[in-house]
């Protein structure tokens, strides 16, 4: 949205000899006292890193993003209809040809009443707060009617301005004002305060998940033909010329997001639209989200309007909203991409504690030494002894 | 911590790593407020415990076939994606890698103590295993132009990158070695009349090319346990700290081995003495790892990856049986032999599949991330309280 306007000058790195030890580097110094890992890897002139904070509360499930990542970078579909049977997920996990993945989970909350949403067929005051309703007054499951949303009878006659409000419907009951300018605020999960009704209600859980161009980046780490890179704005991205499909960056990433593709039998990812970032413009997934629950930006403005974000959730009561992601001091040093979630990141998919693989490289090359060294010993060893 | 939670768990999925569907049969709903996430884990978030959330949902008829889950996760999926390396070439590599790279030590050994038997099979041996690797590494990358492609740079960072440039030039020079130990006696014979000149060079470069391709043999055996364990794959990573000596040994155990089927036995000595240091490295060390690397090591234990890596014990301890006997008689050497070869195969496959078995179950990547997720907390909240302590 800002602060690529000016990133034209971004220059491309050709030869990329020096990656490598400035990574090792940076690991030893840690990124966190610059404020783009693109600095860290001898960009001279680094733009400000840019990234992703995806506010999950208010994701709809709408798989726009999926859609326009596929349009902007030509992405191939992955097969003919990948339906998994088990939620509307369809797209299952991100990989050579899924860049973004709309996760959705369903959950089951404590059940309280309906609320009255002024639409037919929903009555509010025919399920009791005690009482499990089977539909759990939510129809459209997708669209964030979501969750057994109920609140102590009485409190559910809504403006219907709110019931537009998708997911913050949900939520809204307990707190009844929602005055985030329109933004859900808590949502479904609120129930947990609730009073503790049958277990037949339940809550969706909408998430979009990305690339999250570690400031650490295994993928880019082990790559042996320097195909991955870190960008100008602190992202990392493959060159499809480069890249000669050995794989090892695919179990190399912790989050399980680099994959391979058949067609081309190499490794594919997100590039968080480096083309685009050079035009100023912003990612495709970013631009299609309909309730800017993708937002991009540079990473330290993405930070603090998470924190602010994540603040005003569990002021209204949403106790297992966290942020992902978001913590330089985390196993990756901190993702260019950070959420907003929930519930745990392993609901979603997501490793509760990543870590690169490469922090234990130097160790593990100092194991295979002493073991290269104790073989060579032995070796040598058998041969004392006379000629039997 | 419940560590013995998990192999609950495990014993009523062993051997199911994907069991996608048995998964979701069993989470059902994959978040329902699981026993842990409600009880054992609690001391996080003052959540935890909380009365009534989710918890009841496992209440029912599911029950009975489905154990409590002790983890949670996106309806059984895994969390990170296993290798896409094929199989045989990744794990055929590892076997012949380490077979190649302890060759290329007994052969120089062989020709520096005049053991001209076992030098030529050792040579050889060194030569054939490289050759191989390389194949099946252009193999699996599916044409050798992506091969010279990781040669353009060389990465500390990448062990793919650092056994590149060790493989290549070990290769290189063990098929000199190879090549002087075929086309020596043929030169001296006669034959190749055009290349009759060459002959007064053919031992001393043979020496030099195999003291080159020993100094990279071990290198060449003992960096391909870091190229599988610099990954997240739980059961590789969690193991880095002997898989390196698991190769050497059973590197050592093949070309031992080797010596003992292709080499009269009064010049087989150090190829015995070899297989049963070797043999013995690889089965103690090998214990070590798969117990101690508890939840993540399960895979080793499992499976049909369990069964072949049980069956490569039972191998491996008669091969180094055979290998204290072979002294005395040529036949139980190449008897001890095959066993030690196929035993070291074999354990090079079942310590890749269980990789692949860990990365396809999301239990191995987030069980131990979370302990320790949780453990971590646990620790700030604790500092939190002493440091409060005072103010109050």
């Amino acid at each position: 949205m800002s602060a690529s306007t000016d990133s034209t000058t971004g220059r491309r790195p050709t030869g990329l000899p020096s990656a490598s030890d400035e990574q090792l580097r940076a690991h030893r110094a840690g990124f966190f006292d610059t404020p783009s890992p693109a600095a860290g890897t001898g960009y001279q002139d680094p733009q400000p890193r840019m990234g992703f904070f995806t506010d999950t509360s208010v994701c709809i499930g709408c798989k726009a993003c999926e859609v326009a990542c596929k349009e902007w970078n030509m992405v191939p579909a992955t097969g003919e209809m990948d339906l998994t049977g088990t939620s509307y997920d369809n797209s299952s996990m991100l990989g050579g040809s899924t860049w973004r993945h709309v996760a959705f989970v369903e959950q089951p909350v404590p059940q309280r009443a309906p609320v009255g949403l002024g639409m037919p067929g929903v009555g509010a005051s025919s399920a009791p707060t005690s009482r499990s309703s089977s539909g759990g007054g939510c129809g459209s499951g997708g669209g964030g009617c979501g969750s057994g949303g109920g609140s102590p009878s009485g409190a559910g006659s809504l403006p219907s301005a709110a019931d537009l409000g998708d997911l913050d419907v949900l939520s809204s009951l307990e707190q009844t004002a929602t005055d985030e300018g329109g933004l859900p605020a808590a949502s479904a999960g609120a129930g947990e305060q609730g009073p503790s009704g049958s277990p037949e209600g339940v809550r969706w859980l909408m998430s979009s998940d990305v690339c999250k161009h570690c400031t650490n980046a295994a993928c880019l780490d082990v790559c042996p033909t320097g195909s991955l890179f870190r960008t100008e704005f602190g992202t990392v991205v493959v060159q499809d010329d480069i890249c000669n499909g050995c794989g090892y960056c695919i179990p190399a990433c912790p989050y399980g997001v680099i994959g391979k593709r058949e067609s081309t039998g190499r490794a594919h990812k997100c590039t968080l639209c480096y083309d685009r970032l050079g035009e100023g413009m912003t990612p495709a997934c970013a631009q299609a989200c309909p309730t800017e629950s993708i937002q991009f930006g540079p990473v330290d403005e993405l930070r603090e309007r998470a924190a602010d974000r994540l603040a005003a959730l569990q002021a209204k009561g949403e106790p297992k909203a966290q942020l992902y992601g978001h913590d330089p001091d985390d196993g990756v040093g901190g993702d260019g991409a950070m959420f907003l979630l929930l519930d745990d990141p392993e609901v979603y998919g997501l490793p509760p504690d990543p870590v690169v693989t490469t922090r234990d490289l130097p160790d593990m090359w100092k194991k295979a030494a002493l073991a290269a060294g104790t073989m060579f010993g032995v070796l040598v060893l058998s041969f004392a002894g006379g000629r039997r | 911590m419940s560590p013995q939670e998990p192999s609950t768990t495990a014993t009523q999925r062993a051997g199911e790593p994907t069991g996608t569907a048995e998964a979701v049969a069993r989470s059902g709903v994959p978040t329902s407020g699981t026993p842990s996430e409600q009880g054992t884990l609690a001391g996080g978030p003052a959540d935890r415990g909380r009365p009534g959330a989710s918890q009841r949902r496992r209440r029912g008829p599911e029950e009975l076939m489905v154990p409590e889950a002790d983890f949670r996760s996106y309806y059984g999926r895994q969390v990170i994606h296993e290798p896409t390396w094929k199989v045989p070439d990744v794990p055929g590599y590892l076997y012949l890698g380490g077979l190649a790279g302890a060759s290329s030590v007994l052969a120089a050994m062989a020709d520096a103590t005049d053991r001209p038997a076992l030098r030529r099979t050792a040579r050889l041996a060194a030569s054939a295993g490289s050759i191989g690797s390389v194949v099946a590494l252009i193999h699996d990358l599916g044409m050798p132009s992506r091969f010279l492609n990781m040669l353009r740079v060389f990465k500390v960072t990448s062990p793919l990158s650092v056994g590149s440039w060790i493989l290549s030039p070990f290769s290189t020079a063990a098929g000199v070695a190879a090549a002087a130990e075929i086309g020596g006696p043929l030169l001296a014979a006669g034959h190749l009349k055009p290349l009759a000149p060459l002959l007064p060079l053919v031992g001393p470069v043979a020496r030099v090319a195999g003291v080159a391709s020993a100094a990279l043999g071990p290198p060449l055996a003992t960096y391909t346990a870091v190229l599988i364990a610099d990954t997240a794959v739980p059961t590789w990573h969690e193991s880095y700290p002997e898989l390196p000596f698991v190769f050497a040994g059973s590197g050592m155990a093949a070309a031992g081995g080797l010596g003992m089927i292709a080499v009269p036995t009064d010049q087989a000595g150090p190829a015995r003495r070899a297989a049963l240091v070797g043999a013995a490295v690889e089965l103690g060390v090998s214990h070590r790892m798969e117990h101690r690397t508890g939840l993540v090591g399960e895979p080793y234990r499992t499976g049909r990856q369990g069964r072949w890596l049980r069956a490569a014990k039972v191998l491996t301890v008669v091969g180094a049986a055979g290998s204290l006997l072979a002294g005395r008689s040529r036949a139980v050497g190449v008897v001890a032999g095959v066993a030690l070869n196929v035993g070291s195969a074999l354990t090079r496959f079942g310590i890749f599949e269980a990789g692949m078995v860990s990365a396809r179950d999301p239990k191995y990547t987030v069980v131990p991330q979370r302990e320790r997720l949780d453990a971590r907390r646990r620790a700030a909240e604790a500092a939190a309280a002493r440091a409060d302590a005072p103010a109050a």
